[in-house]
């Protein structure tokens, strides 16, 4: 029996270690903020962070975090306030708001590791994020905004 | 908290009311009428003495499916505690439209915004009126009944104060959530009700008579227009609180994938699931029966189900199977070898569908003839959200809960397929993860109900995976658009022919016959906006192969590719600036007059009256000018950077866009800036409008650059975002200007979520030829020149 810790709740894991974790979260913990998008790691969508690092949870399976503190979008922030929420508010980034979750997380976890990326980096880190409604040019002014401080 | 609102329809008196409103709005403004208004008006004291009955104007909304509804007992409720709750009947894919038209009402009722709280409206169109939330439609057909709902409330929020203190009502000023009592003066008496103290009198009172509703002038907007509201789902879709397709939980709910026939038309002949039901997890697995009779319409494609209890399994369990498949006749379908036959078609005459002046002649009396031929390949909506549905049956009756555009379009078919009556049947609007015109057909919930069914009503989750969203579509058709230009010796263009050739959406409705329908050419083809004397446009036959469906702004994208890129063309030819020739092609300002413009007599306007939304060319150069101004056009740019421009009318909206491109070293096809702009008439939320064309780029981009879905041996050879490519961050249209025209309160508003994708692939493909003498006749273009 083995553990893993969503949103600071630790929680036995038994069955499939190879169960991608994207369906361990929203078909067993019932946290359906994580989206599925494309379930090959290419969109972005179910992005969640491991150990602080963004990861495609479709791509991760319950194996790979057993032990380890995973964060969702719902426990990104108790209050929805971290600096990238409040910058995706202000900017009014979202469209259909589906691959909202894991650009946030993706923005998130690249501002955590560099609190002032330059447009290049914003770029790079953000390009495996699919919108399919076209915000980019808000998400990318978003991200600049979060790294200011909102 | 609802317990004002109707809670059943009352299709008669509905039906009624929709002969009312429709009435009026074919008797345009009585005598009567503006009497009434201008009797009212006579009482009335600054700012509200602006206020007039707003002519009412007749839309293609009361010819949809139910009409529209106007009844204010029908879409707003105010508790005693004053909390208004308004209902929003349309569905939301992104657009914004779930806020912009509550905001609406609420601006004209003078609720206090953050006190509104929004209830997604079932699907129920006897109830609410039209909700096939698709062809840029919402504001277009609900500007008007939303208004009138909410100027009906603010007047029985009045007239109840009135009674109450007993004062004439024309002394009763609704504002910011209460009634005040104003002195004859028009000053402030200090009395005041709020909504919630006059809730149950004003709701008790009778709905004002269309005729004596007055409309707040536009000064006195507290919402619309101003810029200020965001999408009330905001803070939501932030925090992954917000509600799509999949999100509902119910208790005992299973998981289901579906095999579907890799070629249209293909059936179960056989299949083992013994390994599937292996699978840990995996509950059962159930044969769906397909719809195979012509029209197929948005019947399942039938195929095996698994049923599990997680996605997961269900995954597992589906790749396990092994089944047998009879492919049927449209495993011929091979992309080349279709494209080359559509180009053999568009080398010959086809149906005539525009005929204006003579173009035979013109072609034999020109100097030169200038020919090109545009290709664009299928396409696939490909919302980030794949299709899924939650469907439970409890004593013959379903529920579901899905992302749809059309709600009660899938809930009669759901019925239909489940053989209960429509009143048993419940569709619950989840929040859409994009739609794109996808989730206007509902192939996906009837799968789901009929899986329920089989299980015996268990609640089931009936999920699409990103493989079975792009090979499973209704598909963007395929098309050739050849363009043939007759000009004189005076370098006048004095002949246009456009054929187009291209497998119709109407196959998926009646039986194929090959040929466009009127929804299709009238989107860019036979409204070509062009002063040129003689003009014919033909289409040549194609059967579909595939099921062929809508995808956000549909025809106009080749339509507009293939005009905008040979006007583009020619203006070369001639030694012209491309906008300048643009705007000498489209001509005088003028209404364009179908009838002696050679037009079919089928004519489709978008489904709008034409007197109402004509085709106004002043309009259309209008956003032409706009565009290059904006954008700094005749600039000059570096070695392999270059502007191109296009517009387009679609959806009764006027756009147009530059793009400024720039080739990298390694041909990379960059795009630093676009410019547009965009006449859409009366708009309510400019925010909105301009995150549309901000995506409309981006999809523009996409359809440009990447998008492509071809066919072998049938079957689509793309499946995932790994080979169906859309514009990331790492190469997207970098600064997206726009600029919306103001027009006068008394302008038709038009749609917006569309008509910004078709003028951006041909303004691409300009700016490329502007930059490097390259002309780009096929999309996608691929992202690398060669």
């Amino acid at each position: 029996m083995s553990s893993v810790t969503v949103n600071g709740e630790l929680h036995e894991i038994s069955g499939d270690p190879n169960m991608p974790l994207l369906w361990y979260v929203r078909d067993i913990l019932n946290l359906t903020g994580t989206k599925f998008g494309c379930g090959a790691g290419v969109c972005g969508a179910c992005t969640v962070h491991l150990d602080g690092v963004a990861v495609r949870s479709c791509q991760t399976t319950l194996g790979d975090a057993a032990g380890k503190s995973i964060t969702t979008i719902e426990g990104l922030s108790p209050d929805g306030e971290h600096a990238v929420q409040k910058a995706w508010r202000k900017i009014n980034v979202p469209q259909c708001g589906f691959c909202q979750a894991g650009q946030i997380m993706q923005a998130a976890s690249l501002l955590a590791k560099n609190r002032a990326p330059s447009d290049a980096e914003i770029v790079e880190a953000m390009s495996d994020n699919i919108c399919r409604c076209g915000c980019y040019q808000r998400i990318h002014e978003a991200v600049r905004l979060a790294a200011g401080g909102v | 908290m609802l317990h004002y609102l109707k809670t059943d329809a009352d299709p008669a008196a509905e039906k009624k009311a929709n002969a009312e409103i429709s009435n009026v709005s074919r008797r345009g403004v009585l005598g009567g009428f503006l009497g009434a208004s201008a009797f009212v008006m006579a009482v009335r004291f600054a700012p509200a003495d602006a206020r007039e009955a707003l002519k009412p104007y007749p839309t293609g909304g009361l010819k949809m499916p139910d009409g529209v509804v106007s009844d204010p007992h029908v879409f707003i409720a105010i508790a005693a505690n004053g909390d208004v709750t308004i209902v929003t009947h349309r569905s939301e894919m992104g657009t914004g439209i779930r806020t912009s038209l509550p905001m609406v009402v609420a601006d004209e009722m003078c609720a206090d915004w953050s006190r509104v709280r929004l209830m997604q409206a079932p699907g129920d169109e006897p109830k609410y009126g039209n909700q096939d939330t698709d062809g840029s439609r919402s504001m277009r057909h609900f500007i008007q009944p939303m208004r009138q709902c909410g100027a009906a409330m603010r007047q029985m929020l009045e007239a109840a104060a009135a009674a109450k203190w007993g004062a004439d009502a024309s002394l009763c000023r609704a504002r910011n959530h209460e009634v005040a009592l104003l002195d004859k003066e028009g000053k402030d008496t200090g009395k005041v009700l709020t909504f919630g103290e006059l809730a149950e009198a004003a709701l008790a009172l009778p709905v004002p008579a269309p005729e004596t509703i007055l409309y707040k002038s536009p000064d006195e907007f507290t919402l619309m227009g101003k810029g200020e509201v965001q999408i009330v789902d905001l803070h939501d879709i932030t925090t992954g609180k917000a509600g799509y397709g999949a999100d509902t939980r119910l208790p005992g709910m299973k998981f289901a994938v579906v095999a579907r026939p890799a070629v249209v038309g293909g059936k179960v002949k056989s299949y083992d699931a013994s390994a599937a039901l292996k699978v840990p997890g995996v509950h059962s697995v159930q044969e769906i029966e397909g719809v195979f009779a012509v029209p197929r319409k948005f019947g399942q494609l039938g195929g095996i189900a698994v049923v599990a209890d997680t996605t997961y399994a269900a995954i597992q369990g589906r790749a396990a199977l092994t089944i047998e498949w009879e492919n049927g006749p449209n495993v011929s379908y091979d992309t080349d070898a279709y494209a080359a036959e559509m180009s053999a078609t568009a080398a010959k005459p086809g149906k005539v569908l525009r005929n204006q002046g003579d173009a035979d002649a013109a072609f034999a009396n020109a100097k030169d003839v200038i020919t090109a031929e545009y290709h664009g390949q299928h396409m696939v909506q490909a919302p980030m959200e794949p299709l899924v549905a939650i469907a439970r049956i409890v004593d013959g009756k379903a529920e579901i809960w899905a992302p749809v555009q059309s709600p009660y379009g899938a809930r009669k078919d759901i019925a239909a397929a489940l053989k209960i009556p429509v009143e048993n049947v419940t569709v619950h609007v989840s929040l859409l993860g994009g739609g794109f015109g996808r989730k206007s057909k509902w192939d996906f919930m009837l799968e789901a109900a009929l899986v329920s069914q089989k299980l015996g009503g268990t609640p089931v989750l009936l999920q699409w995976t990103r493989e079975d969203d792009i090979q499973h579509s209704f598909y963007h058709t395929t098309s050739v658009e050849r363009i043939d230009a007759a000009v004189d010796d005076k370098g006048k263009v004095i002949g246009w022919r456009h054929r187009t050739v291209a497998p119709s959406i109407v196959s998926t409705f009646k039986a194929d016959d090959g040929y466009q329908f009127p929804i299709e050419y009238g989107m860019g083809f036979v409204d070509v906006p062009f002063d040129i004397p003689n003009i014919r446009c033909e289409n040549g036959q194609a059967m579909a192969h595939a099921r062929i469906g809508w995808y956000r702004s549909v025809s106009n994208i080749q339509r507009a590719f293939a005009v905008q890129s040979a006007a583009c063309e020619v203006a070369h030819k001639l030694g012209r600036d491309p906008k300048d020739f643009l705007l000498e092609l489209i001509g005088p300002d003028r209404n364009i007059d179908p009838k002696t413009s050679g037009f079919p007599d089928d004519f489709w306007n978008y489904g709008e009256p034409y007197e109402e939304f004509p085709i106004n060319t002043a309009r259309l150069k209008n956003v032409i000018r706009v565009a290059a101004e904006k954008a700094g056009w005749g600039q000059s740019l570096p070695p392999r950077e270059g502007l191109g421009i296009a517009a387009h009318r679609a959806f009764a909206s006027y756009v147009a866009s530059v793009v400024h491109v720039k080739i990298d070293d390694d041909g990379t096809i960059r795009v630093p800036q676009v410019t547009s702009a965009i006449d859409c008439g009366f708009h309510v939320n400019p925010e909105r409008i301009r995150s549309q064309m901000e995506g409309a780029a981006v999809m523009g981009m996409s359809n440009a650059l990447y998008s492509g879905i071809t066919f072998k041996k049938g079957a689509v050879e793309q499946s995932n975002y790994f080979d169906y490519n859309v514009t990331r961050m790492s190469n997207y249209p970098q600064k997206v200007s726009v600029h919306i025209i103001e027009t006068p309160e008394t302008t038709h508003a038009g749609g917006v979520g569309e008509p910004g994708v078709p003028p951006f692939a041909p303004a691409l493909a300009n700016a490329i030829f502007a930059a490097t003498g390259k002309r780009l006749r096929n999309l996608p273009m691929g992202e690398k020149l060669s």
